[in-house]
């Protein structure tokens, strides 16, 4: 198995709280993992750790076999290594076809492509891929004007455009019209499959994550509690007792 | 030819023209032309990128003493010039006066082009009252300072190089500086105009309204927030400049580093205009230089409780400007129009 | 080369006192913005004109022959109608807007201010004598007017009583309670509106106080006002919204800043020299902040 991303005892605590303790896991490259947990398991905070969102305490954090923890957001960014936000964020004030162009990873970005004339080809694949999570129809529309839920598949779609090796996502079918779910499920299969891009993928709905994840990590108080198949952690007592808190 | 083509080369035109249809005018509406461009320039901050800055002047002031320096230092000693009231002892051949012209405005340019990408890291790492603020305190730092440097002439401030004599008379030296800041002014909006349609524009927008999800996105913002910056010093330090020798004498806080008049005046017009948009500084700068202009002379030393009294109305109930109203009006002819039935359809997957 | 050698001690001292007594004003003014700040999420460029236009007042009275001294009291009373007032016509538009447009609002109020003060009061720098004579220290090497002892007191004084207000009386309690969640107080029936106008005229109030100690301390004039409200930006992003030695401190520091700048660059830079040190503090936590990949929000 090639490990696209590979953390080592990951430490972060904000003040007194420690809000990861000692995180170790493997993603394997092209696999679908879900990570889930309760309420302040810590599992926004992993992610931020992840993409640079700030500093870790120790650990080490790699990502195709590159020391990422050090590095700035954007950096980690361009190699490949994409978030997407619970509380969506979008350009308000652009229309989706902008926000989608804008998304765009220019193959040369020295400072001479700074003024590079976008071609209207980033256009056509924006509309292909916003096609592609149903929001052709919306693509004129300012992206601030969107609902919540159309905001986080806009979001799904930005990604896509910037064609990352690995995306992780923060709740995606959160706030979403439940007759969209199956949909979206099958969306992110196919985002796997047929982009070929890793997905880690923050999941308080077990069908979908029970659906969609071929291993599953379970957080709870900051530690690593369990991983394992989806049929193993769903019958993991553990598991069971963090979700609904007996000790 | 689309339509917005032809007005601009038609309002070009009327530019060209303008001097000789009102040659009364003239200097007035040079002050216009370096108005829209302190306003335009303005505008890359404020309005496209969403960092409201009021710190440009510093440029302003830094170009116009840069250039008058240099055009003074190239032929005579500065502080002997400064000290003496200048042009009384020293006077400039007109091969001096269009050398040292043309090397002073090449550097008003250059210089603080250079000083905004090197101070940009730092400052532009702020964001929101606190970038607003710090320039704040950059653009009334710089006027203090210079008020107490004798070389530059301290509090008294000093006097420009005056058109030189024997060529042409006074008339000729309002065309050339008309047609001077008219270029300049041109210049700078062909510019604006380009660059907002490239990727930069896109990106400036990008931060304007999420800057951490531009970050998250891999997009480099430092980078174009100081490209913008530095965009920004070029152009108004040049403005500096011209101004400097279209007022023929330069005093630290009210000529140089204005930042209570001009300072305020490149936001208010912008926001007058509305933010965000490539005519808005223009429009915003024209009404209201045709207003102050016009109706200033009535106020009989209440200009400036009227200025006081405009910017409270304009920034609390005129937030958008003359563009957002417009587009509000007419969304059609900014490429807003939805359809309706684009608008309530629902998402399937 | 002797001479400075002797006095460099002297000259530290008698800095090192002008600016703690100095500081503390300003710490006085610095709450005060502190104070709108975190209930109202505002930030008044006008502080320093209300400031300035509160020591007018101390001086008026001192044209009428009222020592000026009682301008402590008379001041604040008629700034915080004025503050009221100044709510109720145009601050109660910006409070829930975009910070900018609060700066921008408040920009205009103070060149509007400053142009009245102009007009009512002259373009001419003025002081209010308080005849309260100096203390000499150490052989009369290091003088200190007593004015400025009794600004500071006055200072530390009306920040104390303030304090005790906050904690103690209802309204107080009302805007602590917006202060910390202003929907929440909203919810539980507290007066918001009430509570923005009352903060806003408290922290006129408190400039009223500041502006006669300023008026019998030092000098006065209808543009110095924007020193005054930097100087409280400062010390707020020292100490941060809610500690108050941090902010008595601070304070201090600043002015001790002052007075040696003033001594070792020349009283023509000192203000520059003041608007550079904003730059660096705000550049400085920037820095701090962005290790941390933290940014200054």
């Amino acid at each position: 198995m090639v490990a696209i991303l590979e953390l080592n005892q990951v430490y972060k605590s904000f003040g007194g709280i420690k809000a990861n303790q000692n995180i170790s896991l493997e993603v394997e490259q092209g696999s679908i993992v879900g990570l889930i947990g309760p309420n302040g398991s810590g599992k926004t905070t992993l992610f931020n750790s992840i993409v640079g969102t700030h500093p870790i305490d120790s650990g080490s954090i790699k990502f195709n076999d590159k020391e990422v923890s050090e590095l700035p957001v954007p950096v980690i960014a361009k190699l490949g290594l994409l978030r997407t936000f619970q509380q969506t964020r979008v350009y308000g004030k652009l229309n989706c076809i902008d926000n989608m162009v804008v998304s765009h990873k220019p193959t040369k970005d020295g400072l001479f492509s700074v003024f590079s004339v976008m071609p209207p080809e980033l256009t056509e694949k924006a509309e292909k891929l916003l096609e592609f999570v149903g929001l052709y129809r919306k693509r004129k529309l300012l992206a601030g004007d969107l609902s919540f839920g159309q905001q986080k598949l806009l979001e799904m779609a930005m990604a896509l455009m910037n064609e990352p090796k690995m995306l992780l996502l923060d709740e995606p079918t959160a706030g979403i019209n439940p007759t969209l779910i199956n949909g979206i499920i099958d969306r992110l299969i196919r985002v796997n499959g047929e982009f070929g891009i890793t997905l880690l993928v923050i999941e308080h709905n077990m069908r979908v994550v029970m659906g969609l994840a071929q291993r599953i990590f379970c957080l709870a108080h900051g530690e690593m509690l369990a991983e394992g198949s989806p049929e193993n952690i769903r019958d993991d007592q553990r598991v069971i007792d963090a979700y609904l808190g007996v000790q | 030819m689309n339509r917005q083509t032809i007005l601009i080369i038609v309002l070009g035109i009327i530019g060209i023209l303008l001097p000789f249809i009102f040659p009364a005018y003239k200097l007035q509406i040079s002050f216009l032309w370096i108005l829209i461009v302190l306003a335009l320039t303005w505008d890359i901050q404020g309005g496209q990128m969403g960092y409201n800055t009021f710190g440009n002047i510093l440029f302003f002031g830094i170009g116009m003493y840069l250039c008058a320096s240099i055009q003074v230092g190239m032929f005579f000693p500065l502080s002997e010039w400064t000290a003496s009231g200048g042009e009384k002892t020293f006077v400039h051949e007109p091969d001096q006066f269009f050398q040292g012209f043309f090397v002073g405005i090449l550097a008003a340019g250059l210089v603080p082009a250079i000083i905004a990408a090197l101070i940009g890291y730092g400052i532009l790492g702020l964001r929101g009252h606190y970038f607003a603020i710090c320039t704040l305190g950059l653009g009334i730092a710089a006027g203090e300072i210079a008020g107490g440097i004798e070389l530059i002439g301290a509090g008294q401030g000093m006097t420009v190089p005056p058109w030189p004599k024997g060529i042409g008379d006074t008339e000729l030296r309002a065309e050339f500086f008309y047609f001077l800041s008219f270029i300049l002014m041109v210049i700078t909006f062909l510019f604006l105009k380009w660059a907002y349609q490239t990727r930069f524009g896109l990106i400036l927008n990008a931060i304007r309204d999420n800057e951490d999800k531009a970050e998250a996105m891999g997009i480099p913002t430092m980078r174009y927030k100081i490209i913008g910056w530095v965009i920004t010093a070029f152009f108004v330090g040049i403005a500096g400049g011209l101004m400097g020798n279209m007022v023929g004498y330069i005093e630290p806080v009210e000529v140089a580093f204005a930042g209570a008049t001009l300072g305020v005046f490149m936001i208010l017009m912008t926001i007058l205009g509305g933010k965000g948009t490539l005519w808005g500084p223009v429009i915003g700068a024209t009404v209201f230089h045709l207003f102050k202009e016009g109706f200033w002379t009535y106020f009989l030393g209440w200009q400036y409780v009227a200025l006081g009294l405009l910017i409270v109305v304009i920034v609390v109930f005129f937030p958008e400007g003359l563009m957002g109203w417009i587009r509000e009006k007419y969304p059609e002819k900014f490429g807003e129009t939805v359809d309706e039935e684009d608008q309530k359809s629902s998402v399937e997957l | 080369m002797d001479l400075l050698i002797f006095k460099a001690p002297i000259l530290i001292v008698q800095a090192s006192l002008d600016g703690i007594l100095l500081g503390l004003l300003f710490a006085l003014i610095a709450y005060g913005m502190a104070l709108q700040w975190g209930v109202m999420n505002i930030i008044n460029i006008a502080q320093g004109e209300l400031v300035i236009l509160g020591g007018y007042i101390a001086y008026t009275m001192y044209q009428l022959g009222i020592h000026p001294a009682f301008g402590i009291f008379v001041a604040p009373a008629i700034m915080y109608f004025l503050g009221w007032g100044l709510y109720k016509l145009v601050i109660y538009r910006v409070v829930d807007r975009d910070l900018f447009i609060s700066i921008l609002a408040t920009f205009g109020i103070s060149i509007l201010t400053q142009q009245l003060m102009n007009f009512v009061f002259g373009a001419d720098v003025v002081v209010a004598q308080s005849n309260f004579g100096t203390t000499l220290l150490f052989d009369d090497s290091v003088t200190i007017p007593n004015s400025k002892l009794f600004s500071a007191v006055i200072s530390v004084v009306a920040a104390i009583a303030i304090i005790l207000y906050m904690k103690k009386s209802k309204l107080g309690r009302a805007i602590r309670a917006t202060a910390q969640n202003a929907r929440a107080a909203k919810i539980l029936g507290v007066d918001t509106e009430k509570v923005y106008a009352a903060t806003f005229g408290l922290n006129a109030a408190i400039c009223g106080i500041a502006g006669s100690l300023i008026a019998i301390t030092f000098t006065l004039h209808p543009y110095v006002g924007l020193p005054y409200t930097i100087r409280s930006f400062m010390i707020v992003i020292i100490a941060g919204l809610g500690n108050l030695p941090g902010v008595a401190l601070s304070g201090m520091g600043l002015g001790i800043f002052e007075e040696f700048a003033d001594y070792i660059l020349g009283t023509e830079f000192r203000i520059g020299a003041v608007f550079l040190l904003l730059v660096f503090i705000l550049v400085y936590r920037r820095f701090k902040l962005s290790r941390k990949r933290e940014y200054l929000e």
